[in-house]
């Protein structure tokens, strides 16, 4: 456990330093960590702690990122509409979750990809106010790409480092503990005085509002969002498997899941354009059939002890 | 009005041909199958090239096609996703997720995704004042004709009766003396072979591309929530429900949100009867 806390501050220290280091294209690699570590840990609280097998993460990161942007060009200050959009998709989320939480496995799975395939066709059929499919523009900061590249690192670290604290609290609290259960047996913690559909919406919330905020930080960061991107069937499909890399259902898991990720996307699979996807497609069904654990369940001394062993039969033979 | 009850049958045929395969994947092996619109297209490139460089006809080319994609079916359950068959709902998901992105990769680099079409110029059939095109007529009637095909297949076949036992109970099924894992693999054939044939038909009556092949996972999931799972006459009153839904929404409310009201119906099927409108409570 403190192990994993001080994992995270290393990690977020290393992402705080990367302005003061390395030029523009390292701060923007190190936002991106932070934001897909950000919606990994929020997967976490629906996906690793309660075990419903969320899909919805591209439509709440979505929905944030056109509630910040329309609420900015309204005129309101960037970070209140961060903080609006956050609190938006957590409406939303509840009111979701009061609906579709009442399925479970793989009609829960279904559910949760068509609300992505929904709220994407109605923010691009509702071209009045969102611009439809042409997208939408986001006033660019003042300031210079410096200074700007600055701040966004700095609000993604924020959310990241919040949505962190809120999770070791979850894995603490009693709140946690009875997501556990549910994970492992709902009638059962159903039986003995779980409230398991208060603890489950409440997870679903948690899981949506980081996203919320994250998306309305990247439409004020990018300038510009569209139906296609913001509600990517890809973004929904990643962050699990960034979750499921690292080890879900801890704490530092989705952390190392999502920083290994982007660095292997961004050293390795950028480099094959046309391949991108299927190196993706691949890794993924590697990941599932020789990491069942993720990264995190790996007992590494008797890996090494195995290493050791078989360098010492090498080097007799 | 008559004219979209007639082009809404005419889709629903296709959808139940569509979905049929995935209910029967879903039901039996509980795998959500993300590959399913990707085979379907993958067919459907199969039988374009078919007819445009070796001069085969679309219709001498379905059983083919569709005998290819049962053995590939087989192979890749038998091979692949056996391994992790019993595994939560998260695992087999994006498992299949990446295969199809696998799947997906290659098609757009290999066919690219331009939109192709087989034209056979049949004309159109006019009845009264309803136009229908001769090859969509033709599409439909064979979609139906292979769902009948596939309901007799369960039905009456041993292979047919060993998965509808392994669908009720596997653990049953294996101490009767049934190869689960051979039933799987058979199944998963069944359906991409299935995902073959409707690939051949849906090249005769619509473009092929790499677009639509997330679309047409998407029906399928709506006409599985609407049939329930697993057997062929859900599937085949989902795909007609779907069909006139999609076909009447796109009259009333214009039909660029024919399939969102698809969608939204589909959730809200969810809430108040998850097992569909023909399924039986207590199978999961």
């Amino acid at each position: 456990m403190n192990k994993s806390v001080f994992a995270f501050i290393i990690v977020a220290l290393g992402i705080a330093v990367t302005p003061f280091v390395a030029d523009n294209y390292y701060v923007k690699l190190a936002t991106l960590v932070a934001m897909y570590a950000c919606l990994a840990l929020s997967w976490n609280f629906i996906g690793g702690y309660a075990g419903y097998p969320s899909f919805a993460t591209a439509a709440f990161m979505g929905l944030g990122s056109y509630a910040g942007a329309l609420t900015q060009n309204a005129g309101i200050p960037m970070v209140v509409a961060w903080v609006v959009a956050g609190i938006f998709t957590a409406l939303f989320a509840a009111v979701l979750g009061f609906a579709i939480l009442r399925v479970k496995g793989h009609y829960f799975a279904v559910g949760s990809i068509s609300v992505v395939e929904v709220t994407r066709l109605v923010a691009s059929s509702c071209s009045g106010l969102t611009g439809g499919g042409d997208g939408l523009n986001v006033k660019i900061m003042q300031g210079g790409a410096d200074y700007a590249g600055r701040v966004f690192l700095f609000a993604m670290l924020s959310v990241m480092i919040l949505s962190f604290i809120v999770t070791v609290w979850v894995d603490r609290s009693r709140f946690g503990f009875g997501l556990k259960a549910i994970k492992q047996n709902e009638a059962a913690a159903d039986m003995v005085g779980v409230n398991v559909s208060a603890y489950k919406i409440g997870a679903f919330i948690l899981s949506a509002v980081f996203c919320g905020m994250t998306g309305a930080i990247y439409a004020s960061w990018i300038g510009y969002i569209a139906p296609v991107d913001a509600f990517s069937i890809l973004t929904t499909l990643k962050v699990p498997v960034m979750a499921l890399l690292g080890g879900e259902g801890t704490i530092f898991g989705p952390v190392l899941g999502a920083l290994v990720f982007v660095l292997l996307e961004e050293s390795i699979w950028s480099r094959f354009l046309e391949a991108n996807q299927a190196i993706l497609g691949f890794t993924i069904v590697v990941l599932i059939f020789f990491l069942p654990g993720g990264l995190l369940r790996i007992d590494y001394r008797r890996v090494w002890q195995k290493l050791r062993i078989a360098n010492r039969d090498a080097s007799r033979a | 009005m008559l004219q979209a009850l007639a082009n809404g049958l005419m889709l629903g045929g296709l959808y139940a041909c569509i979905a049929v395969g995935f209910s029967l994947v879903w039901g039996v092996l509980n795998v959500i199958n993300m590959l399913h619109g990707s085979l379907i297209i993958f067919a459907g490139y199969l039988t374009y090239f078919a007819w445009a460089d070796a001069k085969f006809h679309p219709l001498v080319s379905l059983p083919l096609v569709a005998g290819l994609m049962f053995l590939f079916g087989y192979a890749l359950q038998y091979l692949v996703i056996n391994r992790v068959v019993k595994r939560p709902v998260l695992t087999t998901l994006t498992l299949t997720f990446g295969l199809d992105m696998m799947l997906y990769n290659f098609m757009n680099v290999v066919f690219e995704a331009t939109p192709r079409r087989i034209t056979l110029n049949w004309g159109s059939v006019t009845l009264g004042d309803i136009v229908l095109s001769a090859d969509r007529l033709v599409a439909m009637a064979l979609a139906f004709a292979l769902t009948g095909i596939l309901y007799a297949v369960m039905r009456a076949s041993k292979a047919g009766r060993a998965i509808v036992a392994v669908r009720m109970d596997r653990y049953a099924a294996a101490l009767m003396g049934i190869r689960t894992n051979n039933i799987y693999a058979m199944t998963f054939a069944i359906g991409a072979g299935m995902a073959g044939a409707c690939g051949a038909l849906f090249a005769v009556a619509f473009p092929v591309t790499t677009n639509v092949s997330g679309l047409l996972l998407g029906k399928a999931f709506v006409v599985c929530v609407i049939g329930g799972l697993g057997s062929v006459p859900g599937a085949l009153l989902g795909g007609l429900a779907f069909g006139l839904i999609e076909s009447f929404g796109g009259h009333w409310f214009g039909p660029q949100n024919a399939i969102t009201i698809g969608f939204v119906l589909m959730l809200l099927l969810l809430m108040v009867r998850p097992t569909g409108l023909l399924g039986i409570k207590g199978y999961e």
